[in-house]
């Protein structure tokens, strides 16, 4: 696959119209909201099933052990809301009433990362893939794009147990196809290669893919993961990109403490290290501005991403 | 007030004596718990557990079986005590509280300990995951009912009120809230720590109905639980007064036995006491 000219595409509004078909073909499925729900677009599926959508106000703690009860009756709860108030500001919540009791609700948020914009850094959400992932029990989902986000909405109903979904305010670039197949706990090899891996969520999977074309044009030959689950990690293609390639870089829209970078990092240390770049928020706290201006300043590009991967193979040869 | 009999009263009142010395041989055995706050919840959970819930030990996931709630999780050894006397698994277990490889955690955990409906431990959840449960009734038209009970000092939590208000938006006249007011937390009176009262003023500014009553007394429960039942549109809470400590002199009212065990001195003088109750009833 190569990148671009890219077809920006909202991943809330493929949320919302994935819940609502869902919603049609399964009764138990029931939406919890905090005074949020039109701009994530959950008001839809309460316009479709009003019986089967819950208004709770500006109480996110409420909002997700209301979803646990309704789950320990049988309910298919998501719980949706910005990332920052569905994570961090419920964590606790979530840890005692969701994953401890390994109930069946499904938290996706949008508003994730710096690309929330000039809201500023009290609402860009760069830490969630790392609150989450620590609990344990918890799968994490971090849809590429639009299409993806859909298939996250049916993969989440579909298993059992709490899971946690981030993605963008902002309008993504549609990377992945309808027809693509998706599985929790599957990374996908989007562009093959062997000088070097790049692994990608979120959004950053195009960055990848621009970065890969970049190191075409210099005659590298770049592989590129979408690491659409965070958690649990799919360790067998993480581990083959490493033996296979050498070098590896790792692209997020989230911090690089504890984010799927230091994740992919401790799954190869275990079997076979190699050197590795992270391209991410580097321990910092965001600002207001646009989301491609944050995204240049915070350096969450695909020029950066190239020169990790330039970083990676020089380290990996001076070892050869 | 409802007419029960004499022997029912007699019998309840056995029963919560029994708890009570589960509950204080519980904490003494492994030396930690929270005896204070369980004994003080001792009637309000024998009431539901030995007259109200419907529930059923041989099968307790039974999906139309009704749901207690303990939100102060620390007093879970009144609830194992009373899951154990109802026969959801042998009160010999009982003395595995909190220890390694038992069943019965130092807070509860949904899905280990048969009969238990909720994990807590971290105050001010339960009421929530209560209007959770009671919504899903609800929604399946099903007739099983909610109990929840609180703590007092669970009113300082934010999310109480949420669920406070998320009840009533929703006129959940299937759930009904114990608030155990015994008047003291973890570490001093609720009105030094941090000032409830008008307490039944708040829940009925927040549109619950709410009765007052001596959290000790049979009858009382009863028919504070059939008003509930026959109450519509509303939920319905239940200000309990009730004393921490309850049934053992030494600690009734004693902050200290929010969390302290007894002494192997203590636990003599409080089983004496308990028995001496007993033989009375
Ligand atoms: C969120 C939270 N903060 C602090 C604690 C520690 N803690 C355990 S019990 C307790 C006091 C509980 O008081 P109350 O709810 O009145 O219970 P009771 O007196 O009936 O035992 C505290 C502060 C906790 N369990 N949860």
């Amino acid at each position: 696959m190569t990148a671009g000219p890219w077809k920006m595409e909202s991943q809330r509004a493929y949320f919302g119209k994935a819940l609502i078909d869902l919603g049609r073909r399964n009764p138990n499925v029931v939406v919890v909201g905090a005074d949020t729900t039109e701009s994530i677009k959950t008001i839809d599926f309460g316009k479709s099933f009003p019986d089967r959508f819950f208004q709770l106000g500006i109480a996110e703690p409420n909002m997700i052990s209301v979803a646990a009860g309704l789950a320990a009756a049988g309910k298919i709860p998501f719980a949706a809301t910005y990332s920052v108030f569905g994570s961090a500001h419920t964590y606790n919540v979530i840890r005692q009433n969701v994953a401890y009791t390994n109930l069946n609700v499904k938290i996706f948020c949008s508003h994730a990362g710096l690309t929330v914009g000039p809201d500023g850094a009290t609402h860009q959400m760069n830490e969630d893939i790392a609150l989450m992932r620590g609990i344990p029990r918890m799968t994490v989902l971090v849809p590429a794009d639009g299409p993806e986000t859909a298939k996250c909405v049916d993969a989440a109903a579909a298993m059992k147990g709490p899971v946690y979904c981030r993605f963008s305010r902002t309008n993504v670039p549609t990377v992945t196809s309808a027809a693509d197949d998706f599985a929790i706990g599957r990374a996908r090899v989007v562009r093959d290669g062997s000088d070097v891996t790049l692994i990608g969520c979120g959004l950053m999977v195009a960055r990848c893919l621009e970065a890969a074309d970049a190191l075409k044009r210099a005659g590298i030959q770049a592989r590129v993961i979408n690491l659409s689950t965070a958690k649990p990690l799919d360790i067998a293609t993480i581990d083959r990109a490493a033996r296979e390639t050498g070098g590896i870089v790792t692209a997020e829209e989230h911090t690089v403490v504890h984010g799927i970078g230091a994740a992919v990092a401790s799954a190869i240390a275990g079997n076979h290290p190699v050197p590795i770049a992270m391209v991410g928020v580097q321990d910092v706290f965001g600002e207001s501005g646009e989301a491609e201006e944050l995204l240049r300043k915070y350096g969450l590009t695909a020029e950066k991403i190239v020169d990790g991967a330039h970083d990676v193979m020089k380290r990996r040869d001076r070892k050869r | 007030m409802v007419d029960v009999s004499e022997e029912l009263i007699a019998s309840l009142k056995k029963k919560a004596v029994t708890l009570r010395k589960h509950i204080i041989r519980m904490t003494h055995n492994v030396q930690s718990g929270h005896p204070g706050g369980s004994m003080s919840a001792a009637d309000i959970v024998t009431a539901l557990y030995f007259h109200i819930l419907r529930v059923d030990p041989k099968n307790p996931t039974w999906p139309d079986r009704d749901r207690f709630v303990l939100s102060k999780g620390h007093a879970c050894p009144v609830w194992y005590a009373a899951l154990a006397e109802r026969g959801f698994f042998p009160v010999d277990e009982l003395l595995t509280f909190r220890k390694l490889n038992s069943r019965l955690q130092g807070h509860p955990e949904l899905g280990t300990t048969p009969g238990v409906e909720n994990a807590a431990g971290a105050e001010g959840q339960g009421l929530s995951f209560s209007v959770g449960l009671a919504l899903a009734a609800r929604m399946d038209h099903k007739p099983w009912r909610v109990y929840c009970i609180l703590g007092d000092g669970e009113q300082d939590v934010g999310q109480t009120w949420e669920a406070a208000m998320s009840s009533s938006k929703y006129g959940l006249d299937n759930l009904t809230a114990f608030i155990d007011r015994n008047g003291i937390q973890q570490e001093g009176r609720t009105e030094d720590i941090m000032p409830l009262e008008p307490l039944a003023e708040k829940w009925e500014a927040f549109n619950w109905h709410v009765l007052t009553i001596d959290g000790h007394d049979f009858r009382q429960i009863l028919a504070a639980i059939e008003e509930a039942h026959r109450t519509k549109g509303r939920p319905t809470a239940v200000l309990s007064r009730t004393v921490k400590g309850k049934g053992v002199s030494f600690m009734e009212n004693k902050i200290k036995y929010h969390g302290a065990a007894t002494s192997d001195e203590e636990l003599k003088l409080a089983l004496a006491e308990l028995d001496a109750q007993e033989a009375a009833i």
